[in-house]
C-alpha cells in the first residue's frame, strides 16, 4: 500500500510546494557572475535560447540571448523567473524513503541504500510477477539522452513492455495523425515560414499563454499583410485582434475542418496538381466531406455559418499559408480525426513543402518533439521506429548488441499503465519527470491506483504530488545540472548546457538509473560516462531511421544554432523544411517528398464523433482546461516560484456572465464544478471571454484545485490521448469557502 | 528624438497579450533589482482580453520633475527622466499625482519614488532595455526608426498626447494605425469611450456563434 505516509499539510510544510523570491545573491547588483552559460529555458516546446548568470554554483539570474535566432532574446514570464528554481528550499538534496514517523512522511536515506532498496524491489517484483510487472512513467521535458536511456534501460535492462511518458498527454495525436497523412511526425516548417503566409489559421491553440514567442512571428505575418483566423471556445489574447473568430464548441473542430473542405470542393478552392501528383486518397475524402454543408457544420460546431463561409473564403483563395493546431484540437477522443480534418484543408489547398506554406502542432513540452522519438514511447525505438516492426528490432537490437528476441513487445500507453495496475499485473512503478496525479484525468481514480502499488519509486528535483505516495524518492536533477540535446516545436535539434552543479546527494538522472541498472546487476549497455556518449550511440541508433539525427554532433548543432534532423550524415545541412519538391527521404527514395514508399501524402476521410461525454439534463455545462501563462503543466517547478504565483495565484472558473446569471454566480463566487468523478470549488471569473455553453479551469494545481479530479478518462483509440478538452459538468454556487481555502497557501 | 544610440521605445497595445514578460523582466534590471516599475492593465476584463503594459513615457518635459518641491527628479542629457534621487527624494507624492499616465510610484519602506529610468545601464551600452528584450510580442519594441518603419506597415508612431489642456510630448512612442488622422491622442476624451465597440465587431464570440442555438 503506497498511501501517504502522513497528513498532506505536514508533507507540504517539509517539502512544499513553498514559495522562492528574489533574494540577497540575486538582488545584489554588485555580484559579477562567474560564467554566464548559453542555454535554452526549461519549460514549453519553443526552447527558446537563454543566458544564465552563473555564481558560486548558483543561478543568479539571466540575460538575454538576442543570437538565439528562433526568440532573439524574447522570454515569457516563466523564463524570466525561472532562474529562482535553483538553490530552492524545497530542493531534495538526499534520497528519501517514506516513514509514517518522520514529520514530513520521508526520513533521508544514503543514496546508496536508496539504490539497492530500489533495486531489489524491482528485482523482487519481477522474479515473483514477471518483467513487465514492473512499469516505468518518463517524461518529455528530459533532454533527448535521458528519454533515449529510459527506453534502452526499460527494454534492454528490465526487459519490461510497460513505459511510457507523460508526451501521451500533449502531442500523441498530432504525431498519429502525420504519420497518418506524412508519414512522419515532425512539424513541416520552420516558424520563420510564418512570417509571409497571407492566412495564418490556429486552431485550439492558446498561443500567447501557451507558446508566447510564436505571437510575434503571428504579429509580424500580419504586419505583411496576413489575415489570421483562430478556432478556440475562448478569446484568448491571440483571438483578441484576429480577422475571424470561430467560436467552436469544444470537440467539434473536425466537424469545422470537414465543413471548410466541402466549401473548397464547392467552390473550386483546390490545387488540383498537387492533388493529382503528390497525394491519395482526395476521392474518398471529397465523398464523406459532402455531408458537411455549411448548415450541417454551423449546427454541429456551434460556429454561424456566415463565419464559416467567411474562413473558408479566406482559406482557400490564399496562395501562402501557415496551419498550427496544438492541444485544443488534439486533447479529444477523437484528437487523431481533429488532426486529420486539419490536414486535409492543407493538402487540399497544395500548400505545403514551399516557402510561407506550412503546417505544425505547436509541441507543448520542452522536448515534446525529441521525447518523442527515441524510445520511451510504449510502442517505440530510437530513430522513431517501431517496436512491433521486425527490422526495427533487428536494427536497433544490432546496435545495443543483443538479439531482437531479448526486445519485449509493444507495451501499453500511460493510462492503461494505471489500469494494469487496477488489474494487478503491474505491482511496482518507477516515475521520472511525470507527475501523474495532477496532469492525468479522473485523478481520483490515479490516485487509487498510486495507492494499489506493492513499490513505488520517484525520481524528481522536488517532491512533487505523486511522489508523495512514493516508498523511495531519489533526487535528480534540474535542468540546468546537465546538458544534452533537446528537439524544438519546429523540429530543431539545440544543446541544453550546464551551468550548476547537482546539490547535496543530488544526481544527474543518467547517473541514477545506470547506477539502478548497475545495483540489478545488468549493466550491459548502460554504462556511458556522459551525455555525450549516449548522444554518439543515439546517432547510430537513429541513422536510417525516419528521425535520422546520425549527421548531428554537439559542436554542428553550436556553430549553427541547432541543426533540423533529419540529418543524415556529417555533411548534411539538416532539414528546416520537410516536403520540398525533390527532397530525398529514406522511406520514398526519391519517389516523391513524402514519408511513404510512392512519396506520395494521403488524404485521410475525418470522422466526426461527439465527445465521449456529452451534456446531459444532470451534466448540462462543458468544462475545457487549459493552461495560463505563468504556470507549467502540473506545476512543480513554477507553483514553487513565487512572482509566478504573484501573476496568478490560484485556478479560477471562468464563466460567461450569461451563464453565471442563470446560475446565481457573481465575479470572485466560490462555484462548485462537479462531474460525474468528482468535484472543484473554485472561485468564479466571469468573462464575456468564453462560450456560454462551456466553463474553463486551468489545470496546473493540485489536490482540491485540481481540475483533473473532473475530466474524464476517455482516450483517442489510435493516439491514446486522454479527453482533457471535453467533459460534462453542472456548476453551482458553492455553500461555503472549500476547506483548503483557510489551510493552503494558493501554490499548495 | 533618439535616446543615447539613435534608438527609441515604441509600445503598440495591439500586439499586447497581457503575459507580464515584461513586468517580471523589469525586476532583473540591476538599476532597480527586485522591483518591477511597469504596470500592466487590464482595460476591461469582463469584455476582453485587452491589456496595456504601463512603462514611463518620458515627457520631454516631465511633469513629475516639474512640481517636485525637491527638485529630485532628474533628466539625463540625453531626455531619460529618472527615478528619485534618494538624498533628495522627501516622499511627497507630488510626482506620483502629477504624472498624468500614473507612472511614478512611492516606495513607502524606502520613502523613495522609483519610476522607469529605461534601463539606463542598459540602454547606454546600447543593449536593449529588459522589457523590450523579453516582449514575446513585441508589444513593446526598441530600435531605430528605419527597423520600425520596415517592420511595422500598418502602423504609425504617435508622441503627443492630450490631458485636457495639458499637451505633453513624450520621448516613448505610442503606435496607431496607420490610416488614423489623428495628431495627438486625447486621453482624457478616450477614458469616455466604451472599451469595446468602435470599428471591430462588438462581440466576436455571439456574433460567430451559431444563433439556432439555444445558449
Amino acid at each position: 500500500m503506497t498511501t501517504i505516509p502522513v497528513e498532506t499539510i505536514n508533507i507540504i510544510e517539509q517539502f512544499g510546494p513553498h514559495l522562492a523570491h528574489t533574494k540577497a545573491t540575486n538582488l545584489d547588483t554588485s555580484l559579477e557572475p562567474d560564467k554566464i552559460v548559453q542555454t535554452h529555458c526549461c519549460f514549453c516546446g519553443q526552447q527558446c535560447g537563454i543566458q544564465l548568470k552563473v555564481k558560486d554554483n548558483e543561478v543568479i539570474g539571466f540575460e538575454p540571448w538576442y543570437d538565439f535566432p528562433f526568440n532573439q532574446g524574447k522570454l515569457c514570464p516563466k523564463g524570466v523567473k525561472r532562474y529562482l528554481q535553483g538553490a530552492h528550499p524545497d530542493r531534495l538534496l538526499h534520497a528519501y524513503q517514506r516513514d509514517g514517523s518522520a514529520s514530513g512522511g520521508f526520513s533521508p536515506l544514503s543514496y546508496e541504500q536508496a539504490i539497492s532498496r530500489v533495486a531489489a524491489e524491482i528485482e523482487r517484483i519481477q522474479t515473483q510477477y514477471g518483467p513487465h510487472a514492473f512499469g516505468l512513467l518518463s517524461g518529455a521535458s528530459l533532454t533527448t539522452e535521458k528519454t533515449y536511456l529510459m527506453g534502452k534501460f526499460a527494454h534492454m535492462c528490465l526487459k519490461t513492455s510497460n513505459i511510457d511518458y507523460n508526451g501521451r498527454l500533449c502531442m500523441v495525436s498530432a504525431a498519429a495523425g502525420n504519420k497518418k497523412a506524412f508519414g512522419i511526425d515532425r512539424a513541416a516548417n520552420p516558424w520563420s515560414d510564418i512570417l509571409k503566409a497571407e492566412v495564418v489559421w490556429i486552431s485550439g491553440a492558446n498561443v500567447a499563454e501557451c507558446a508566447p514567442i510564436t505571437t510575434d512571428y503571428v504579429w509580424q505575418a500580419r504586419e505583411n499583410g496576413a489575415k489570421i483566423i483562430v478556432v478556440d471556445p475562448r478569446i484568448t489574447p491571440i483571438a483578441r485582434t484576429c480577422d475571424l473568430f470561430l467560436p467552436v464548441k469544444p470537440g467539434r473542430d473536425v466537424a469545422l475542418f470537414n465543413g471548410i473542405l466541402h466549401l473548397m470542393i464547392e467552390k473550386d478552392w483546390l490545387d488540383h496538381d498537387f492533388i493529382e501528383q503528390q497525394t491519395t486518397g482526395f476521392e474518398a475524402v471529397a465523398e464523406h466531406v459532402k455531408q458537411w454543408t455549411p448548415q450541417r457544420t454551423a449546427q454541429v460546431t456551434g460556429i454561424a455559418e456566415k463565419a464559416i463561409h467567411r474562413a473558408a473564403e479566406l482559406w482557400g483563395t490564399a496562395s501562402t499559408s501557415f496551419l498550427m493546431h496544438a492541444r485544443g484540437i488534439e486533447h479529444h477522443s477523437h484528437g487523431v480525426q481533429n488532426v486529420l480534418g486539419a490536414i486535409n484543408i492543407v493538402l487540399a489547398s497544395g500548400r505545403i513543402g514551399r516557402e510561407y506554406c506550412g503546417y505544425a502542432t505547436i509541441t507543448g513540452q520542452g522536448n515534446g518533439q525529441g521525447g518523442r522519438e527515441h524510445g520511451q514511447k510504449c510502442d517505440q525505438l530510437p530513430g522513431a521506429r517501431d517496436l512491433g516492426n521486425p527490422e526495427h528490432r533487428a536494427y536497433v537490437a544490432s546496435v545495443w548488441g543483443i538479439s531482437p528476441d531479448d526486445l519485449p513487445p509493444p507495451g501499453v500507453d500511460a493510462y492503461e499503465i494505471m489500469r494494469k495496475i487496477e488489474a494487478g499485473e503491474i505491482k511496482g512503478l518507477l516515475a521520472i519527470c511525470f507527475n501523474p496525479l495532477v496532469s492525468l484525468p479522473d485523478n481520483n481514480y490515479v490516485r487509487q491506483q498510486l495507492e494499489k502499488l506493492e513499490f513505488f519509486v520517484a525520481i524528481d528535483f522536488f517532491l512533487n504530488e505523486s511522489a508523495r505516495h512514493a516508498d523511495i524518492i531519489l533526487p535528480g536533477s534540474l535542468h540546468e545540472e546537465d546538458e544534452g540535446t533537446v528537439t524544438t516545436a519546429e523540429g530543431r535539434v539545440i544543446k541544453i548546457n550546464k551551468a550548476v552543479d547537482c546539490p547535496g546527494e543530488a544526481r544527474q538522472d543518467w547517473r541514477i538509473i545506470q547506477d539502478l541498472a548497475r545495483a540489478l546487476g545488468r549493466e550491459q549497455g548502460l554504462t556511458f560516462t556522459g551525455p555525450a556518449e549516449i548522444f554518439d550511440e543515439l546517432r547510430q541508433a537513429s541513422k536510417g531511421g525516419v528521425a535520422d539525427y546520425s549527421g548531428i554532433s554537439y559542436e554542428k548543432i553550436e556553430q549553427q544554432h541547432g541543426i533540423f534532423w533529419p540529418c543524415p550524415d556529417d555533411d548534411h545541412p539538416g532539414t528546416p523544411r520537410l516536403f520540398e519538391p525533390g527532397s530525398w527521404n529514406p522511406v520514398a527514395q526519391g519517389q516523391g517528398s513524402f514519408y511513404f514508399p510512392d512519396g506520395k501524402a494521403r488524404f485521410n476521410v475525418a470522422e466526426y464523433s461527439p465527445p465521449a461525454e456529452d451534456v446531459d439534463a444532470d451534466y448540462p455545462i462543458i468544462l475545457t482546461t487549459g493552461r495560463v501563462v505563468s504556470q507549467f503543466l502540473s506545476g512543480t517547478q513554477t507553483r514553487r516560484i513565487g512572482p509566478l504565483i504573484d501573476q496568478y495565484p490560484e485556478p479560477r472558473l471562468e464563466i460567461h456572465p450569461r451563464l453565471a446569471e442563470r446560475l446565481g454566480l457573481a465575479d470572485g463566487d466560490w462555484a462548485t464544478t462537479e462531474s460525474r468523478r468528482g468535484s472543484c470549488t473554485l472561485r468564479a471569473r466571469v468573462l464575456k471571454t468564453i462560450r456560454p455553453d462551456t466553463v474553463f479551469i486551468p489545470y496546473h494545481w493540485a489536490g482540491g484545485k485540481s481540475a483533473n479530479q473532473l475530466t474524464i478518462s476517455a482516450q483517442d483509440p489510435i493516439s491514446k490521448i486522454p479527453e482533457f478538452k471535453v467533459c460534462a459538468v453542472r456548476v453551482k454556487k458553492a455553500d461555503a469557502p472549500p476547506a483548503y481555502a483557510s489551510e493552503l497557501e494558493a501554490q499548495q | 528624438m533618439p535616446t543615447p544610440i539613435g534608438k527609441t521605445f515604441f509600445i503598440d497595445p495591439g500586439r499586447c497579450i497581457g503575459c507580464q514578460a515584461c513586468v517580471q523582466a523589469c525586476s532583473e534590471c540591476d538599476t532597480h533589482k527586485g522591483q518591477s516599475m511597469i504596470q500592466l492593465d487590464f482595460i476591461d476584463q469582463l469584455n476582453s482580453p485587452q491589456t496595456v503594459p504601463v512603462v514611463c513615457m518620458h515627457c520631454t518635459s516631465p511633469t513629475c520633475a516639474e512640481v517636485c518641491p525637491a527638485d529630485a527628479i532628474k533628466v539625463t542629457d540625453d531626455g531619460v527622466v529618472q527615478t528619485a534621487r534618494k538624498p533628495r527624494c522627501i516622499a511627497c507624492n507630488n510626482c506620483v499625482l502629477a504624472c498624468p499616465f500614473g507612472v511614478p510610484k512611492m516606495h513607502t519602506k524606502m520613502n523613495l519614488m522609483m519610476k522607469c529610468d529605461m534601463c539606463y545601464d542598459r540602454t547606454s551600452v546600447d543593449l536593449k532595455p529588459m522589457c523590450a528584450s523579453v516582449c514575446p510580442s513585441q508589444a513593446l519594441f526598441y530600435g531605430t526608426w528605419a527597423e520600425l518603419e520596415e517592420l511595422r506597415p500598418r502602423s504609425r508612431p504617435v508622441n503627443s498626447f492630450q490631458f485636457g489642456g495639458q499637451l505633453i510630448q513624450t520621448r516613448v512612442n505610442m503606435m496607431i494605425p496607420s490610416a488614423s488622422l489623428v495628431e495627438h491622442i486625447d486621453v482624457t476624451a478616450a477614458m469616455f469611450e466604451p472599451t469595446v465597440g468602435h470599428d471591430i465587431f462588438a462581440d466576436i464570440l455571439l456574433d460567430n456563434i451559431n444563433q439556432e442555438e439555444p445558449l
